[in-house]
């Protein structure tokens, strides 16, 4: 009566991003992002937001769909990457590759530490630790408002310009190819860890701790490595949040963010680098455009896609990607792969 | 100081026992099926609205929580037959996206159909005055809220523990496929309990509209509380719920009243070292232990 779920279906991803991902499709997304900030000039503010969410995304990725961490708590850590930013400018200096640098160390130590605590309960139990760190930090940033400014929001903070030269516009020029570069750092450095033997022994805790634990992976650590890398690239896309937009509001450390953050990433494809790319620049844009028809329509369409991703789509969009890109290549008769 | 400390504990006992009314039927449903369901706070807000809706235009408020629970339970139902059903077979990330955009639709709707801002519930005059009690005057609300609570409770335990349903419960709960074995249809027990727990959360949506108000983000707000309920009680024990409501209401009302600026978190942090400590729950069923 139904389809039967394959629950290994994308089975074939993996292998096939291994070395067969030419330097054409590596260079696609890149590009349009530099194209778009040549010709998009009022949606640049847009933009930054949408490579700071690929940011988030990328980090879910990492923790969620390459190690199997099923967490609902990831926007602790993309909140607290914001709030450190946020404090450090207003508290220390406005230097924000400092601030940056900050946030990210400071949120891969509350990941690391966390991270410790409970990588060794597994299921509805860990997924209520994450849920219990996420509500305590909301919380604790609810009622702090000497220190995070409460249900305002983070405000008063002053950004110096970018190694001293580039001032933080108003129309976001700055911010744009500050984030982008920071998101290409940290894509080269995903990139590199999935494609290690350290992101292969995780990938494989994933599909079974047990057997990983048999041929003698220290399972734990892994877990926990994988997490603080994952932590830490959330503090950095927090960090961007509040760099860019100069304010930190309570809504980076609910519940709501982290739901957003895990459609972005199964819209898009999970254990798919270039997944996150496409799922959070679609999720961005998309909404921007429905939002100004109808604010409410957004979040039925946001669930009414979920629902069907999970049942129906489980490769997420980029699986259509690589089947279009399939029958491009039998169309032009290379035709190596089938 | 006696009479503070009874009215504390009054307080947080009503708070628990709407807490528990609404936990209750995600406990069973997660215990018997192993589903992450996050969207069980959907039909209690459904459920909420529903009443609240009913009594605006003039109706009774009871007869309007008979038609939340029906309305409820008949969408329980059906989201159990449809979408949950293939979920079972599915991992733990699958449970938790698809309930969550269960969530997301329910928030949309709502908002669509009753506007983005709190819905006032309107509960009749009997339960709006105050009663005297013997050392002081207290809502009638809260006691009524008590008295079905453990109405409720009372039922629920002899259901669960003497009748044949419960001991067919009890079984799919600890083995579903050895139930399965020896001929219990498990299917069926999977969509009745379903329905009687999104009905329950109904209920609680309804009668705890006083103290957990009505608003489109309900569902997503107060899934954490409900959720906290579950696991710290123990996924698939009702006894478990039942002392994890009250014991979660009771601190988080006595810690609103002493040291309200560091209560919110407090809890958690107790949760967190609490889950811990025992991760299976405080009073996990015996073959979950």
């Amino acid at each position: 009566m139904m389809n039967d779920p394959k629950n290994t279906a994308p089975a074939a991803g993996p292998q096939m991003l291994g070395g067969k991902f030419s330097l054409t499709w590596h260079l696609l997304p890149w590009v349009l992002a530099i194209i778009f900030y040549f010709t998009a000039e009022g949606y640049l503010s847009l933009g930054t937001q949408a490579i700071i969410w690929v940011l988030f995304t990328m980090s879910l990725d990492l923790a969620l769909g390459y190690a199997g961490i099923v967490t609902l708590g990831h926007a602790a850590l993309f909140g607290f990457g914001a709030y450190c930013a946020g404090i450090f400018s207003i508290h220390v200096t406005g230097d924000p590759l400092t601030g940056l640098l900050v946030a990210t160390v400071l949120t891969a130590a509350l990941g690391f530490v966390t991270g410790i605590l409970i990588l060794h309960t597994t299921g509805v139990t860990f997924l209520m630790l994450t849920l219990a760190i996420l509500s305590m930090l909301f919380e604790f940033a609810n009622s702090a408002k000497w220190l995070t400014g409460g249900d305002d929001g983070l405000q008063g903070m002053s950004i110096d310009p970018l190694l001293g030269v580039f001032e933080f516009d108003f129309f976001g020029h700055t911010a744009y190819l500050y984030s982008l570069a920071i998101l290409f750092i940290w894509f080269v450095i995903a990139w590199q860890i999935v494609h290690s033997p350290f992101g292969k022994s995780v990938d494989g805790i994933r599909q079974s701790p047990k057997r990983m634990r048999a041929i003698g992976t220290p399972v734990w650590w892994r877990l926990v490595a994988i997490y603080t890398i994952s932590s830490a690239m959330a503090g950095s896309a927090g960090g961007l949040l509040a760099h860019s937009t100069q304010f930190v509001g309570l809504s980076a450390l609910s519940l709501f963010t982290s739901g957003i953050v895990a459609v972005m990433l199964i819209l898009g494809g999970t254990k798919r680098i270039y997944g996150a790319f496409i799922g959070a620049v679609i999720y961005v844009f998309v909404q921007d455009y429905t939002a100004k028809l109808n604010p409410h329509l957004w979040e039925f369409i946001i669930g009414g896609l979920l629902i069907a991703v999970v049942l129906f789509l489980e490769g997420g969009l980029i699986s259509l990607v690589d089947k279009a890109r399939d029958g491009l290549a039998r169309l032009v008769g290379k035709g190596e792969r089938s | 100081m006696l009479s503070y400390t009874l009215t504390v504990l009054l307080d947080g006992i009503s708070y628990g026992m709407i807490l528990f009314i609404i936990s209750v039927g995600l406990t069973v449903t997660m215990g018997l099926m192993r589903v992450v369901n996050l969207a069980h706070g959907s039909f209690a807000m459904i459920g909420g609205y529903v009443t609240a809706y009913l009594t605006q235009n003039g109706y009774n408020f009871y007869l309007g929580i008979v038609a939340a629970m029906i309305v409820s339970g008949i969408l329980g139902g059906l989201c159990e037959m449809t979408i949950y059903r293939p979920l079972y077979r599915k991992g733990e990330l699958a449970q938790v996206l698809l309930t969550i955009g269960v969530v997301f639709v329910s928030i949309a709707l709502i908002t669509a159909v009753f506007g983005a801002f709190p819905y006032p519930m309107i509960f009749p005059d009997h339960l709006n005055q105050l009663v005297d009690i013997g050392f002081r005057t207290y809502p009638a609300y809260r006691l009524f809220v008590i008295v079905v609570g453990a109405i409720i409770a009372g039922s629920l335990w002899y259901l669960v523990e003497y009748s044949l349903f419960g001991a067919k419960l009890r079984a799919a709960v600890d083995n579903s496929n050895m139930a399965r074995a020896v001929g219990l249809n498990v299917n069926f027990l999977f969509t009745a309990t379903f329905v009687a727990g999104s009905a329950l959360a109904a209920l609680g949506g309804a009668i705890g509209a006083g103290m957990l108000s009505l608003e489109p983000t309900y569902a997503l707000k107060h899934i954490v509380l409900f959720l906290v309920v579950v696991i710290v009680g123990g996924e698939g024990s009702f006894k478990g719920s039942f002392v994890a409501a009250l014991a979660l209401g009771i601190i988080d009302t006595a810690g609103k009243y002493l040291i309200p600026e560091i209560a919110t978190y407090l809890l958690y942090i107790a949760v967190f070292i609490l889950l811990l400590w025992r991760p299976q729950g405080l009073l996990p069923p015996r073959s979950a232990a």
